[in-house]
C-alpha cells in the first residue's frame, strides 16, 4: 500500500434534535492507506455510516477535517463536493439503488454521462466493468429480471466505471444470502487487490469483516479498537 | 442531450399514469387549436372587413326593414360613391342542417361594391337578367355539388311566397369566388335577385335589410355615417350607419362575445390541467427521491437534477401539445368542409407558437416545485429514508 488516501482529524459531527444536541461522531481521528480495505463495525448509532458518509464526501462534519487525496472536504461547497464525487469515489449500497426503468449497462453508464467521454467511450468502459464483474452477458437486463447478487454487481460495476480512487460500500452484503455475500466480498477483494482500489465498508456481518485487510470498531461515535484481517 | 435517456426512462416509469396525463394534454391542446381556430374564422370577417364601407341597418335593430327608397337617396349624398343593399333570407336547403346564408340584392351594385368578389362576366349578366337567377360562392358550389343551371330548392324560414309556401325556387345561373383566398368563409353565401324576391314573397314589399355604401374617403367614414342617419332622423324608419367593420362587431356580440368564451372555457381547461399535470409531476419526483438521491450521490449536482426534472415536464407537455395541435391540424380541414362560413379554419402560425409557449408555461409551472425539491435534495436525508 502507499500512502495516506483518507485522512480524518479530529472529526466531530452532531445533529440537532429539538433543543438537544445529537453527538454522532466525536473527536475522531482515521487515517487509511492507499490500497487498504477497511471494514467499518459497530451497534446501530455507532457513527458507522456517518462515518462513511464523510469519507464519501456525501456530508460534512461539524468540526475537524477530512482530507481525502488533496482535497479537503471539509471546505467544499456541495458543488464542490459533488463534482468531486463524480471523480474520485464509487459508492456502493445494501439494496443496489439501480434505476429500474434502465437496463444494466444504462444504469452503469449513468455516472460517465458526468464525463466527457463520448458515446461510444462510454460504451467501451461500460462493457469493461460488465466484464470485471461478470456480467457482460446480463448488459440488456433491467434490475428486475436479475437476482440480487446480479444486481449488487451491476452497482458494483456502477461503481467503478469512472475508474474512482476509492469505494464507498454500505452494507453491500446486507440483503443477500451466505453464499452470494461471499461471491461479493470475493469480488471486492479481487478489486482491491488486482486493481488496487481503496475500499472502506460498513458491515454488521463478521464474516463481511473478515474479508476486509483491517476492521474498525466504532461505539458511541468513537473508534475503540482495530484488527487486521486476511484480505 | 446525453440526459435524455435518463429523461426519456423516467417519464415511462409509470406507463399508465403518463398515458392518462398526456392524453388529458393532448385534449386540452385539441380544444385549444379548435376553439382558437373558430374565434380567428370569426375575426377574419372583422378584420377583412372594407375600411372604406359603411352599413346602414335600422336604428333599433338589424331585424328592422329599411325602406326600398332610401337607396337612391343615399346615393346622391356626397361621399358615397355607389350602393348597394341585401335582405337577411334566413333558408335552408333540404335540410335545416344544410343552413347557408341566403341574401336577396340587387345583382349589379352588389358585385360593384364588393369588389373583392369575382365572377365571370356572362354569369354577372345572367344573374341581373334572370328573375329567378341566383349566384354562390364557389364553397358552397362544392359543398353541395352544384353546377350551372341547376335548380336549388330553398326553403324560406321568414319569407313565404304569396301562396303561403315556403318552398323557393332558384335557378343556378353564377359561381363566384374572392380574390383573396383567406376572404373564401366571409363570402360563402347564395345572392338572388331582390326584384324576383321582392314581387313573389307574401309581405314586406318595397323594403330591405340593411344598405352598404361604398364611400371614397375611409377618412370620412364617422361623418358620412352621421350623415346618412342625420338624413332619417324624424322619419318613421330611423337607421344606424357604422363601418362594415364595426357592424360585423356588434353583429358578432349578438351571439356573445365569442372571444371571452373560449378564453374562459380554455382558462378553465388549463387550470384543471394544472392540477393534473401539477400532481402527475409531484407524484413521480416523490416516488424517486431514492433514485434521485443516488444520482446525487454519484456526482450530479442539484442543478441537473433540476434539468432533468425540469425537461421530464416539459416533455411531457410538449409532446403532448404537438400530439393534440397535430391532430386538430388533421381534423380541421374536415371540419372546414362541414360547417358553413368557417371554410378558413386554420391553425395559423401565431396559434402553432401561442400553443407551444403555454405548453412551456405550463411544464414550467408543474415542473419546478418537484424540480427544486430535487435540487434542495439532502441526500443523507433521502438515503437513510428510503434504505
Amino acid at each position: 500500500m502507499g500512502g495516506t488516501l483518507v485522512k480524518l482529524d479530529g472529526v466531530a459531527k452532531s445533529y440537532r434534535r429539538g433543543n438537544q444536541d445529537i453527538v454522532v461522531l466525536d473527536a475522531l481521528d482515521l487515517s487509511i492507506e492507499q490500497g487498504d480495505f477497511l471494514a467499518l463495525m459497530g451497534p446501530s448509532g455507532s457513527g458507522k455510516s456517518t462515518l462513511l458518509n464523510l469519507v464519501g464526501g456525501l456530508d460534512q462534519p461539524t468540526r475537524g477535517s477530512v482530507t481525502v487525496g488533496d482535497a479537503r472536504l471539509d471546505q467544499m461547497s456541495g458543488g464542490q463536493l459533488a463534482r468531486w464525487r463524480a471523480q474520485h469515489v464509487g459508492f456502493v449500497f445494501q439494496f443496489y439503488n439501480l434505476l429500474g426503468v434502465l437496463s444494466a449497462e444504462k444504469n452503469v453508464e449513468v455516472p460517465l454521462l458526468l464525463t466527457k467521454l463520448s458515446r461510444a467511450q462510454r460504451r467501451k468502459h461500460v462493457a469493461t466493468a460488465l466484464e470485471v464483474v461478470g456480467l457482460a452477458d446480463r448488459a440488456s437486463h433491467k434490475p428486475s429480471e436479475l437476482s440480487g447478487g446480479q444486481a449488487q454487481r451491476v452497482a458494483i460495476a456502477r461503481a467503478l466505471v469512472g475508474d474512482p480512487d476509492l469505494l464507498v460500500c454500505d452494507e453491500p452484503t446486507g440483503d443477500l444470502d451466505r453464499a452470494t455475500a461471499d461471491e461479493i466480498l470475493n469480488l471486492l477483494q479481487v478489486l482491491n487487490r488486482d486493481h488496487g482500489k481503496t475500499i472502506v465498508m460498513v458491515t454488521h456481518d463478521p464474516k463481511a469483516a473478515e474479508a476486509a485487510r483491517q476492521t474498525l470498531h466504532l461505539d458511541k461515535g468513537k473508534l475503540v479498537d482495530a484488527q487486521r484481517g486476511a484480505a | 442531450m446525453k440526459y435524455l435517456p435518463l429523461v426519456w426512462a423516467a417519464l415511462w416509469r409509470r406507463k399508465p399514469r403518463t398515458i392518462l396525463t398526456m392524453l388529458s394534454v393532448v385534449v386540452a391542446f385539441l380544444l385549444y387549436a379548435l376553439l382558437t381556430a373558430v374565434n380567428a374564422a370569426f375575426n377574419t370577417g372583422v378584420e377583412l372587413s372594407g375600411a372604406d364601407r359603411l352599413v346602414t341597418t335600422g336604428k333599433y335593430s338589424i331585424t328592422q326593414v329599411l325602406p326600398y327608397g332610401y337607396w337612391q337617396q343615399i346615393k346622391n349624398m356626397d361621399g358615397v360613391e355607389d350602393v348597394t343593399f341585401a335582405s337577411w333570407f334566413g333558408g335552408y336547403y333540404q335540410e335545416e342542417f344544410n343552413f347557408f346564408p341566403q341574401f336577396p340584392v340587387d345583382p349589379q351594385s352588389y358585385f360593384d361594391v364588393y369588389s373583392e368578389l369575382t365572377i365571370a362576366q356572362d354569369q354577372l349578366q345572367a344573374f341581373v337578367t334572370t328573375r329567378t337567377g341566383a349566384v354562390v360562392s364557389k364553397t358552397l358550389a362544392e359543398r353541395y355539388g352544384w353546377s350551372l343551371g341547376e335548380r336549388i330548392p330553398i326553403t324560406a324560414g321568414i319569407w313565404p311566397l304569396a301562396d303561403g309556401s315556403n318552398s323557393w325556387e332558384f335557378d343556378l345561373v353564377g359561381i363566384f369566388d374572392t380574390a383573396d383566398p383567406a376572404a373564401r368563409s366571409q363570402h360563402e353565401y347564395m345572392l338572388m335577385q331582390h326584384e324576383y324576391f321582392d314581387e313573389a314573397r307574401q309581405f314586406g314589399q318595397g323594403t330591405v335589410g340593411w344598405f352598404i355604401s361604398q364611400i371614397g374617403d375611409p377618412q370620412q367614414a364617422p361623418q358620412l355615417a352621421r350623415a346618412i342617419d342625420e338624413q332619417f332622423a324624424n322619419s318613421p324608419n330611423e337607421t344606424r350607419s357604422d363601418t362594415e367593420k364595426a357592424f360585423n362587431q356588434s353583429f358578432l356580440k349578438q351571439m356573445g362575445d365569442i372571444g371571452l368564451i373560449i378564453q374562459s372555457i380554455l382558462g378553465a381547461v388549463f387550470f384543471t390541467l394544472l392540477f393534473l399535470t401539477g400532481n402527475t409531476m409531484m407524484q413521480s419526483v416523490r416516488e424517486r427521491i431514492g433514485e434521485l438521491a443516488v444520482l446525487k450521490t454519484i456526482g450530479f449536482s442539484g442543478g441537473s437534477l433540476l434539468m432533468i426534472v425540469l425537461a421530464e415536464a416539459l416533455m411531457l407537455t410538449l409532446l403532448a401539445a404537438l400530439a393534440g395541435l397535430g391532430l386538430a391540424a388533421v381534423l380541421l380541414p374536415g371540419l372546414a368542409e362541414n360547417m358553413p362560413g368557417f371554410s378558413g379554419l386554420a391553425l395559423d402560425l401565431e396559434a402553432w407558437v401561442t400553443a407551444l409557449l403555454l405548453a412551456l408555461l405550463l411544464a414550467l409551472v408543474v415542473g419546478l416545485p418537484p424540480a427544486l425539491r430535487a435540487q434542495r435534495l439532502s441526500i443523507v436525508d433521502a438515503l437513510s429514508e428510503h434504505a
